[in-house]
């Protein structure tokens, strides 16, 4: 039985208010836009942000964030929920929970103009939304007009170049890959199906800087009602952030590997004929690559034996793969131009220190 | 000026209206024809066509020239992919950035036709989870021949059903021209494979005909494996038949670490682990390691559920020409330390699970050799080398493997006229 609650709406729009916060009074968010066959041509048309070019969400709209994000060639991500009025999330332990039909995932990734300073000057690149209809989930990507007004459908992709300052005051070329619409099903498949894949228990247990402060994500789902059948955080597992150097080696390892490769790297995903599966809870050590001969990888083997081989970094497929950025050889095959340096560091001390 | 245009069959006059109104019509009544030209634009617009087709629908690529720089894939049902011909419509992935394939199948009931790839940085025509997948009339290449840098597989079915693989042409492939994985119902026929690691192989897979190729100038001709560790192993019930299958001829040129790598050149025909594997009615010449190697897997592997020799394996009227005059590698040695040189036409590695050592082996589980008179053959016992290395000798003499099995029945698959 559903349990009664506060219209989230209502609830959300007096947590504003408490806080004097702006709340949106033109835009409301288009369901319709969110259930129709035909995706709108303008992001704006789904209502998802009250300010868009400041990413500033609608009310209903809920910014989330996931302890160990995807590397996606350095890029600033923007995530955000909606679900509709009167409407909750079905809590899973180990998948995505289930969310019902008409729900948004919307995220949009963006890059500073200087990552010394990440919070300035953020040009937009493009917003993708996963809407839950009828028929199962649909993947959209909206690419960022040059005034940063709105985002446009791009159904076939697009090759965006971002010119950027990294960290160290180096300038750095990006030649960021929006995905065409196959390429989303690319890693959001599970069993030939589009499905989310971050929102998931393990890597929202966390807290999250609202604006009305920081508290645990899966805490303030279900204060809203967004959120239903859940344990308590403290008995959800959590996935560690994989360069939160306080957490065991190990675990920041696996958490990496779940988040940038287990979508596709599960019996249930698009490279289920691999035999390489690298979710969070795999406990077959072959399967997880250990002593594991490539089948498939053809020149990605880089003459290596297996995929993973104990205190041997240089002798191992997965530092070879994750450490490439040519086509044919990298790993992630998908999302990514960069070297993700911090990952082949953290990766390569895990095989390090693995006993043979 | 070259543009995407969408023409429903019946009504031309709707050639004017623009591709994306058109797809996005609540229904699609007629099957339409999208037909993408060379020139400006063409990897976008061939990428908009493929995620915008409706199930029912042709997508025509034009004859000419395509250099892209990024994957194409297909995602919708009953979806035919066609060209001009495999000679006339080119898709070049030279200057591929992205993607680990050239094109990208995840859809059921898919037809590809009259078109060629070219160069791509990793494997060629994908086929991932599909069910009636046919690849026809096909030209996959790497146009600088043999290299350790080519992609992988040529025409890849992978966890695929119903996979007809009928007249295409594989050169340069650094692993397999022709592979199919994990895969089941499977006819790959009249095809040509040159050039590649190996020609056709067929690994993790069940019912297969491989019929009327021709597998020339690879490292190893036709290939059917068993590996551990995968999603779908025990490869079972192949026929391998009526296949040309001489002068492979080509040094081995897989990257280190892939199974591929173990293939000796002049390999004929190898079968490696599997069940119910049958090999007859082809011609083999000019392979110089041998013609037919029956093998158990020769690694390590961690996995109770796997069978590492092969069971029921049965090899008759093929035709030998001149072979074993050149044993290559690895392999080629440990049989020549054994038998010597030449190597005899067809070569068995002898080895068999210690409990069937010392007991037998049943009827069905056995190797079958039916050759016409002259034929060479040896047992390389290499169970009893390892067991007894004081005693043990190859058995050459071909009669005491005569015998038979049933044969499977042949493979129908819908797209095919069958079942």
């Amino acid at each position: 039985m559903r349990r009664m609650m506060l219209s989230r709406f209502a609830k959300a729009a007096w947590l504003a208010t408490a806080l004097l916060l702006p709340v949106s009074q033109s835009q409301a968010i288009s369901d319709n836009a969110v259930s129709a066959k035909k995706p709108p041509r303008l992001l704006s048309e789904f209502g998802f942000f009250a300010d868009m070019t400041a990413q500033e969400p609608a009310v209903g709209v809920v910014p989330f964030a996931i302890n160990t994000p995807l590397f996606s060639d350095k890029a600033l991500k923007f995530r955000f929920v909606y679900l509709p009025e009167g409407t909750a999330a079905e809590f899973a332990a180990d998948e995505a929970f289930e969310f019902p039909a008409g729900t948004a995932l919307i995220k949009t990734f963006a890059f500073p103009a200087d990552f010394r300073q990440p919070d300035k000057d953020i040009r937009l690149i493009e917003t993708r939304v996963l809407l839950h209809q009828e028929g199962g989930w649909q993947a959209w990507a909206y690419l960022w007009n040059d005034e940063q007004s709105d985002a446009e459908l791009k159904i076939a992709g697009a090759k965006v170049p971002v010119d950027t300052i990294a960290e160290d005051g180096t300038p750095l070329a990006v030649a960021y890959s929006v995905p065409n619409k196959n390429q989303c099903k690319g890693c959001h498949a599970l069993n030939g199906e589009i499905v989310p894949i971050g929102p998931k228990a393990r890597n929202l247990n966390g807290d999250f800087a609202y604006r009305d402060g920081a508290q645990n994500q899966l805490e303030y789902w279900i204060a809203l009602g967004m959120l239903e059948g859940a344990p308590e955080p403290a008995d959800v597992e959590a996935v560690p952030g994989a360069f939160d150097v306080d957490a065991p080696l190990e675990t920041r390892a696996r958490a990496w590997l779940d988040v940038n490769c287990a979508h596709c790297h599960r019996r249930e995903g698009p490279a289920s004929n691999s035999g390489l599966f690298l979710t969070w809870g795999e406990k077959d050590r072959t399967a997880l690559g250990i002593l594991k001969r490539p089948v498939a990888a053809g020149r990605g083997a880089g003459d290596r034996e297996f995929d993973i081989k104990p205190g041997d970094p240089d002798g191992s497929i997965l530092i070879y793969r994750v450490d490439s950025t040519e086509p044919g050889v990298m790993m992630p095959e998908l999302g990514r131009s960069l070297h993700d340096r911090d990952a082949v560091e953290l990766l390569r001390a895990w095989i390090a220190e693995m006993d043979g | 000026m070259p543009s995407p245009s969408c023409v429903p069959k019946p009504l031309p006059a709707a050639a004017a209206l623009a591709f994306s109104t058109l797809v996005f019509s609540a229904t699609a009544v007629f099957a339409a024809d999208h037909r993408v030209e060379p020139g400006e634009g063409a990897n976008e617009r061939l990428i908009e066509a493929l995620i915008l087709a409706e199930p029912g629908d042709t997508v025509t690529i034009a004859a000419g020239r395509y250099d892209l720089t990024d994957g194409l894939s297909l995602d919708v049902d009953n979806v035919t992919v066609r060209g001009e011909g495999a000679e006339r419509t080119v898709l070049s992935f030279k200057g591929q950035t992205g993607a680990g394939e050239g094109l990208l199948i995840t859809s059921d009931k898919v037809i590809l036709r009259d078109f060629a790839v070219e160069d791509t940085k990793g494997d060629g025509i994908k086929s991932k989870g599909s069910n009636e997948i046919t690849f026809r009339d096909l030209r996959v290449e790497w146009t600088n021949g043999p290299h350790e840098d080519n992609g992988a597989y040529g025409v890849y079915p992978v966890s695929s059903k119903n996979v007809l693989i009928d007249n295409v042409l594989v050169r340069g492939a650094s692993d397999a021209g022709i592979y199919v994985g994990q895969s089941e119902d499977i006819i790959v026929r009249n095809s040509t494979a040159e050039y590649n690691v190996a020609g056709i192989e067929i690994e993790n897979s069940f019912r297969a005909d491989v019929y009327g190729n021709t597998a020339t100038h690879n490292t190893g001709g036709i290939l059917i494996f068993d590996l551990p560790n995968l999603p779908v192993q025990g490869g079972h019930d192949i026929r391998v038949f009526d296949n040309d299958v001489m002068d492979n001829d080509t040094p081995n040129f897989a990257p280190e670490g892939n199974i591929v790598g173990i293939v000796p050149k002049g390999m004929g025909i190898m079968v490696m682990a599997n069940r119910n594997v049958h090999v007859f009615g082809n011609r083999l010449s000019g392979n110089g390691t041998t013609h037919v190697l029956i093998a158990a897997y020769p690694n390590d592997y961690d996995d109770d559920s796997y069978m590492f020799v092969p069971r029921g394996v049965y090899v008759h009227d093929n035709d030998y020409g001149d072979g074993g005059f050149a044993p290559d590698g690895e392999v080629g040695k440990i049989i020549t330390d054994v038998i010597g040189e030449p190597v005899p036409d067809i070569v068995w590695d002898g080895v068999t699970r210690i409990p069937e050592y010392f007991s037998w082996v049943s009827a069905e589980n056995r190797i079958y050799i039916s050759e016409p008179e002259g034929t060479s053959f040896a047992n390389l016992k290499m169970i009893s080398q390892m067991l007894l290395p004081w005693g043990w000798w190859p058995d050459t003499d071909i009669a005491d493997y005569a015998g038979s099995l049933p044969e499977p029945e042949p493979v129908k698959l819908p797209q095919d006229g069958g079942a």
